[in-house]
């Protein structure tokens, strides 16, 4: 059992675990191609209908605008935020305290649905700020710890003699971070950029409590959609994304390779 | 005055340079969350009013202990198969191993509404599994599987197997081969090796997967809502119908208090453990 080949139970176990990972999502995609009004697997009559349907109901386009500019907005900001803290967690790690990484992957660790009711509670209905601001604070810090955690890996190989040498010969800091540090973490932020909109794109947690007139995310309106009909269109958005999220996972294979994420 | 002489190695430049993420954690984050826990102790019934009511009913404690259970079958279960799996997926050769991983990644980063969803086209009365029971004679009649505990945790492992997976394969990888076959060479047999030898070496590994399945499962809300139902309320759903359908705002800041402190002891407790237990000092 223990040479180095797995006993062949093992194998099976193994085999059946991802028959249980794959199979679910094919039946997604075969309830999606159905013709049929109502859910069935394997599919009566092959048809795109469901997905024509998704762009049909104004609260679909609606909610699936408002996700892409929040998961947009709220990576751009996590990175605009989260690589500066993540280069000083690296370059200044004698300076500064330890609990300060810690605070950065303090929004993983406190449960996503307390925290967006948190948000709702203090903030939203405290200070009455709108809705869509609310949204969006509450995406940049779930993503946050993916943007400090991904791009602290990649400075963790990056040799900073070499930021240095360009200093002591002359350049400007910031423009040695943007020529020389940046240029060397480049794959690291395009992971962290995809797993952070992947992420924010599939919120449902935090996204729950802050929802309001006009104002509601993908998820949440799928899980609302769910509730009162049974019907292929949700398969067929489910499709959807699981296109987004193939198309993304290309994206990080060419630049990084999966395997980082196992890490 | 040179740029240079500002960008030495000081304390003051890392400070600012982590400022903004650090205020935006604080201000965002700490002080709602702290607000919401401070806010139950500030009952006029008295300062632990909030936890003795939610105590003393029945349905809410059978909710709280509800949640635990579904998590730590969840966990073992997910314990079991990640590990097992991940072996696997740590001794395959290269090109399979990284397809194993993007095939748990898949599932990962697939949204957990599209996961639970999908459970529901197979659990539902009339649903895949009871049409191919129905049609091979071995039921009668439609077994009822969905709004049922077993429902719920079939869709939890379902999220948290990939997790468990990708957490063991990185740390099974790191034991040297060598260990493992020094000990089957000087006589140990397999199960003896994987005792005494492979389990204790992953045990950092398996308290990290254990601590994020737990968690995770402890809080989550998609699928207990989708695939439990009214049924199997959990603390999740109890928190959501309480804040947003009852308007009982202390009453959900408990829910949210009990939570909070729940994942957070559970978190520092286990990595305490992992810290101590480790005989492979990192």
């Amino acid at each position: 059992m223990m040479s180095d080949r797995p006993h062949p139970i093992l194998i099976v176990v193994t085999a059946l675990v991802y028959l249980f990972l794959m199979l679910p999502l094919v039946i997604v995609v075969g309830a999606a191609l159905s013709d049929t009004t109502y859910l069935t697997f394997p599919p009566q009559g092959l048809s795109l209908r469901w997905f024509y349907n998704i762009f049909e109901i104004s609260a679909f386009r609606r909610t699936i605008v408002t996700s892409l500019q929040i998961a947009f907005l709220g990576t751009m900001i996590a990175l605009l935020i989260g690589i500066p803290a993540a280069y000083a967690l690296n370059r200044f790690r004698v300076e500064l305290p330890k609990w300060l990484g810690t605070l950065f992957v303090l929004p993983i660790l406190v449960p996503e649905i307390v925290f967006g009711f948190a948000l709702l509670k203090s903030f939203t209905v405290g200070t009455g700020a709108p809705i869509f601001l609310a949204l969006l604070i509450g995406h940049t810090l779930i993503v946050l710890p993916y943007v400090v955690r991904v791009i602290s890996a990649s400075l963790a190989s990056f040799d900073f003699s070499i930021e240095e040498a360009a200093i002591s010969l002359g350049s400007a800091p910031v423009k040695t971070f943007f020529t020389i540090v940046l240029p060397n973490v480049r794959g690291g932020v395009i992971a962290a950029f995809i797993l952070a909109f992947i992420t924010s794109l599939n919120d449902v947690s935090v996204s729950l409590f802050l929802t309001g007139p006009g104002i509601s995310t993908l998820p949440i309106q799928i899980l609302a959609h769910v509730e009162q009909f049974f019907d292929p269109t949700v398969a067929s958005v489910s499709v959807l994304l699981m296109f987004l999220t193939v198309a993304v996972m290309a994206i990080v294979e060419r630049t990084l390779g999966l395997t980082f994420l196992a890490k | 005055m040179t740029a240079r002489h500002f960008w030495r190695r000081n304390g003051a430049t890392g400070w600012a340079l982590t400022a903004p993420a650090t205020l935006a954690v604080i201000g965002f984050l700490i002080v709602p969350i702290g607000a919401v826990i401070a806010g139950t102790f500030m009952d006029p019934r008295g300062i632990f009013a909030p936890y003795i009511s939610y105590f003393n009913s029945g349905f809410r404690t059978t909710v709280l202990f509800r949640t635990l259970q579904i998590s730590a079958l969840t966990t073992i279960i997910s314990l079991i198969f990640g590990f097992m799996t991940a072996y696997v997926v740590s001794r395959a050769p290269g090109k399979v191993k990284s397809l194993l991983i993007v095939a748990a990644v898949f599932p990962l980063l697939t949204g957990v509404v599209v996961r639970a969803f999908a459970w529901l086209i197979i659990l539902g009365r009339n649903g895949i599994l009871n049409q191919t029971l129905l049609a091979l004679g071995i039921v009668n009649e439609p077994l009822e599987m969905l709004y049922t505990q077993g429902a719920v945790i079939v869709g939890m492992v379902y999220l948290f197997v990939p997790l468990m997976v990708l957490s063991l394969v990185g740390v099974l990888e790191n034991i040297p081969r060598d260990v493992l076959q020094a000990s089957s060479s000087l006589g140990a047999s397999p199960v003896a090796t994987f005792w005494q030898v492979l389990l204790p070496l992953a045990v950092p590994g398996l308290i990290v997967g254990a601590v994020l399945v737990f968690t995770g499962s402890f809080t989550a809300y998609a699928t207990p809502q989708l695939l439990g139902g009214e049924r199997q309320t959990v603390l999740a759903t109890l928190l959501q119908q309480r804040a947003m359908v009852s308007f009982d705002w202390v009453g959900a800041s408990t829910i949210a208090a009990i939570m909070t402190v729940i994942t957070i002891t559970i978190v520092l407790a286990m990595s305490h453990i992992a810290r101590r237990i480790n005989p492979m000092a990192t």
